[in-house]
């Protein structure tokens, strides 16, 4: 059996997706810049993209900017939002510590520009507060920008709330959406949201397509520039096939939401009731507000790149937030904003499942994970010592 | 995985002498938990012939510091203390068949536990060593240590 619980990361294609790329590849391969017939053909498909985009997010047509992915969105948004506030001279910037690095370093190189940058602290549920945002506003505040969804911990951040606090304030907001879109009802109007990311192939569309939403009044500052495609705001010729591919999984997305959301969330919860149950081995995040799909636990005694080779034997794909997984020196800035340990972040596992997951597969995962939890445990001398209490529990 | 050489997933899916010694003639643990990876070798000896004639190990950390640990001790079973004690952590890459840049620390780690479980026989047999045996500090990398 194999078992794909890494959604997070990225998704399998859906067929409504994949069927509404094809033609993009085939036979329609005009350019929408072109005046021709074959051109324009190419331009209603791409305007209709764009109008499914806008429908489901309850923003305008020509609010939706169409990008190569969530980071590419991120950098535009935080860079375009920085420029608008220095020309008023306003240089400080609101954001949290576990946000996606698409955000962070771009953020990183704000603060190299002149720009100052506040990161909330991330309270132990992995749940901001819009009290924690009013509080770090100055004056001087151009841009909050707050994740919608944790990529790593899943937890749900109040949008609405952070919205509010922010347009009161006459300050821009921009939202990560990444994993939140095509999986939590979005509406930019009413949650004050001035700036979205979002990326095609967290929600079952392709890779190499996002899109930024920006509303009307907010000028967009080109990354690439070039021709006058995204009204624009972003050169390059449109990949057209993608674009349509990411609009087809978004409708399809936010058609069946409710339902998938109801299936995921119980087997969510049967997967944290039988991990939990392993000892020694917490919930990282709010068990309710999170994504119905996530689920994030840190297991005492082990590590996690070894944890996840041996569940990839065993036909399961998951991912970790230990150093060795994160190509640094260090665990998950994610676990660390939350305040596990160093030596309890590098026990990390998440398993993220979508509308293709079926409930035997969370059997096999209840199944394999506590048999090899309990081997790398008995070969793990850091278990030994806390078997021996020569090394108190931490979890 | 690609990740990995087959070699290292071998060692890794069926590692050798993995375990305890009830009564070890040496013991050396490497590493730090904050970092991600410890190792703790356990070492039989001989005491007229210095033949490491059992070793084991136990080890927290990622696939390659299981397979650096595993292949380690086979190189250096049966194998007397002094001629333990000249095995490289490239050594050990070599006969992995590689590990990736970022993994070379754990054969580093690999080298120093021999070095510090004979060490500690040494130790408690009250045998004077020189600065060979010292902890030459490689495993020092991640800045927690």
């Amino acid at each position: 059996m194999i078992v794909y619980a890494d959604n997070a990361a990225t998704t399998a294609v859906s067929e409504a997706a994949l069927a509404a790329m094809l033609p993009c590849l085939g036979e329609i391969y005009g350019n929408p810049s072109s005046l021709h017939t074959p051109g324009q053909r190419a331009a209603e498909l791409l305007e209709e993209a764009r109008g499914g985009f806008a429908r489901h997010l309850g923003a305008r047509p020509r609010e939706i900017y169409f990008t190569s992915g969530g980071s590419e969105s991120d950098n535009q948004a935080l860079r375009s939002a920085a420029a608008l506030g220095a020309r008023k001279g306003k240089r400080h910037i609101v954001s949290t510590a576990f946000e996606h690095h698409a955000v962070l370093h771009t953020l990183e190189a704000l603060e190299k520009e002149g720009f100052s940058v506040t990161l909330l602290d991330i309270p132990p549920d992995g749940v901001v507060t819009a009290e924690q945002v009013r509080a770090a506003l100055r004056p001087e505040t151009c841009l909050v920008s707050v994740m919608f969804a944790n990529n790593e911990i899943g937890t749900i951040q109040p949008i609405a709330d952070i919205g509010a606090v922010c347009r009161e304030a006459g300050v821009l907001f921009h939202t990560d959406a990444v994993q939140a879109a095509g999986h939590l009802p979005i509406d930019v109007e009413a949650m004050h949201i001035d700036l979205l990311s979002l990326s095609a192939h967290k929600f079952h569309g392709p890779k190499g397509a996002g899109m930024l939403y920006a509303r009307q009044g907010v000028a967009l500052q080109p990354l690439i520039y070039g021709g006058a495609q995204e009204r624009g705001r972003r050169a390059g010729t449109e990949n057209l096939a993608a674009i349509r591919g990411a609009a087809a999984a978004f409708q399809e997305a936010c058609r069946s939401m409710a339902e998938e959301a109801a299936a995921l969330t119980a087997l969510r919860d049967r997967l944290i009731a039988g991990l939990t149950a392993i000892p020694h081995t917490v919930l990282n995040g709010d068990p309710r507000r999170r994504l119905p799909g996530n689920v994030n636990v840190c297991i005492e005694g082990i590590e996690g790149e070894s944890l996840l080779l041996m569940l990839d034997d065993a036909g399961i794909a998951a991912s970790s937030g230990s150093a060795c997984t994160s190509g640094s020196l260090d665990p998950s800035h994610v676990l660390l904003a939350l305040g596990r340990p160093h030596e309890v972040a590098h026990g990390s596992l998440r398993l993220s499942l979508s509308r293709y997951n079926r409930p035997e597969e969370v059997d096999h995962i209840l199944e394999t994970v506590p048999r090899v939890v309990s081997y790398l445990r008995s070969i793990s001398p850091v278990w030994d010592e806390l078997e021996r209490g020569a090394r108190p529990h931490l979890i | 995985m690609a990740l990995y050489s087959e070699k290292v997933m071998d060692h890794f899916r069926n590692p050798r002498n993995v375990g305890k010694l009830d009564h070890p003639d040496g013991v050396g643990e490497v590493g730090n938990a904050k970092c991600g990876d410890i190792m703790r070798i356990y070492l039989q000896v001989d005491p007229d012939t210095q033949v490491i004639t059992d070793v084991k190990f136990n080890t927290f950390g990622c696939g390659s510091a299981i397979a650096t640990s595993s292949m380690a001790t086979e190189m250096i079973k049966g194998k007397t203390l002094s001629q333990a004690l000249e095995l490289s952590n490239k050594a050990v890459v070599e006969a992995l068949d590689g590990l990736p840049a970022h993994k070379i620390h754990c054969s580093v780690l690999a080298e120093e536990a021999v070095r510090a479980a004979v060490r500690d026989y040494c130790d408690r047999r009250g045998i004077a060593y020189g600065d060979e045996l010292r902890c030459a500090g490689h495993c020092d990398t991640c800045g927690h240590c």
